[in-house]
């Protein structure tokens, strides 16, 4: 192990400070638009891992096929708004994608719903 | 490759524009399960869920507080909700998220921005104590966000009909009403495709026009 791997494993510490990860920011950069069930996906192959933070590594290590928000949350027990300011970290790094939900409110989009009323069927 | 800016949500375009297009992503869409304390929210989540019901917590900060109904006090702290959800891989290109919300009066802030951008709601009633989905029902209501009730039957609980429970809580005639058990997949089910259907005809006048 690197002497720089050391140092991490202490950083990344117990998750009970969650905004210490984020450097005390409480909101995803601006523009990120990140929602709970935002789908996010690596973007590109080449990634200098070096140069990730612990957290932001362990995210993108997830995101090889789509997943949302809340599953990342759920998955590596970091509180949603903490991931949404990291994934918007990685979002503006060019490191993963973000599709924002379907804007089902206000106005749901017919295939959209017709795919929830089959696929629910399908059960 | 796709235009951008088809999602319709302006600023969350910015965060799509990766080397993988993000509208080649499934689009997720999300239903909420409210209801009482331990009236069986996490139950009917679980039993339609391809997944185990995952846990996750949202912090809530001091910009939050604002609008929780705690007044006036002067909150420095982070309070964390806890949240449950499920999954159902609608189609390739759809994902359905069911967010179970937190049962106590005190987390409303969490159910506005749970219900933005929610398709509609289950509101889980409880039969051992029916008034205890009064507070959901009332906060759909206002949001106008579309929502069935799902009777959850518990064992030896008054048996109600749905037109009981319809009288008791006092819903819009249009608002589906399904009997069920929260355990059973096909009541799941049944809910949520009256809710979808509701949904769905809820939009047709603007598609007729
Ligand atoms: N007999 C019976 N028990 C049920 C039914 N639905 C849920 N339960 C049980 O009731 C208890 C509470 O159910 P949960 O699904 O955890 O309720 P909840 O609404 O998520 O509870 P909170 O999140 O704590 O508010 C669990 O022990 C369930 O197994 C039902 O239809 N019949
Ligand atoms: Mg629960």
């Amino acid at each position: 192990m690197s002497p720089a791997a050391g140092r991490l494993d202490e950083g990344a510490g117990p998750l009970v400070r969650p905004y210490t990860m984020t450097g005390g920011r409480t909101r995803p950069a601006a523009g990120a638009g990140l929602d709970m069930i935002s789908i996010v996906v690596a973007a590109r192959e080449r990634v200098d891992w070096g140069e990730l933070q612990p957290e932001h590594a362990r995210i993108l290590r997830r995101c090889r096929t789509p997943v949302s928000v809340a599953e990342l949350s759920a998955q590596l027990d970091i509180p949603i708004t903490v991931v949404k300011v990291l994934v918007g970290d990685l979002v503006a790094a060019g490191d993963v994608a973000a599709r924002a939900p379907a804007p089902a409110a206000d106005h749901p989009e017919a295939h959209v719903l017709q795919a929830v009323l089959d696929g629910i069927r399908r059960l | 490759m796709a235009s951008e800016g088809s999602d319709g949500t302006g600023g969350a375009d910015g965060a799509g524009t990766g080397a993988t297009g993000a509208h080649e992503l499934p689009v997720a869409v999300k239903i909420l399960v409210a209801g009482g304390f331990g009236a069986g929210k996490t139950t009917l989540v679980g039993s339609v869920s391809e997944i185990a019901p995952l846990s996750t917590e949202e912090v809530m900060t001091e910009a939050s507080m604002g609008v929780d109904d705690t007044g006036g006090v002067e909150a420095k702290t982070t309070t964390t909700v806890a949240l449950d959800f499920g999954r159902i891989t609608v189609s390739e290109r759809v994902v359905l998220y069911l967010f179970g919300t937190p049962g106590q009066g005190r987390f409303w802030f969490m159910w506005d921005e749970l219900a933005s951008g929610a398709l509609g709601a289950v509101v889980v009633a409880d039969t051992r104590r029916l008034e205890s989905c009064f507070p959901a029902v009332d906060f759909f209501e206002r949001r106008g966000v579309p929502f069935a009730v799902a009777v959850n039957q518990f064992d030896g609980a008054h048996r109600y009909t749905a037109q009981e429970v319809r009288e008791a809580v006092d819903v819009d005639p249009h608002v589906p009403v399904v009997l069920g058990d929260a355990r059973e997949r096909e009541s799941g089910k049944e809910v949520l495709l009256s809710l979808v259907e509701h949904v769905i005809r809820r939009r047709s006048p603007a598609l007729s026009g």
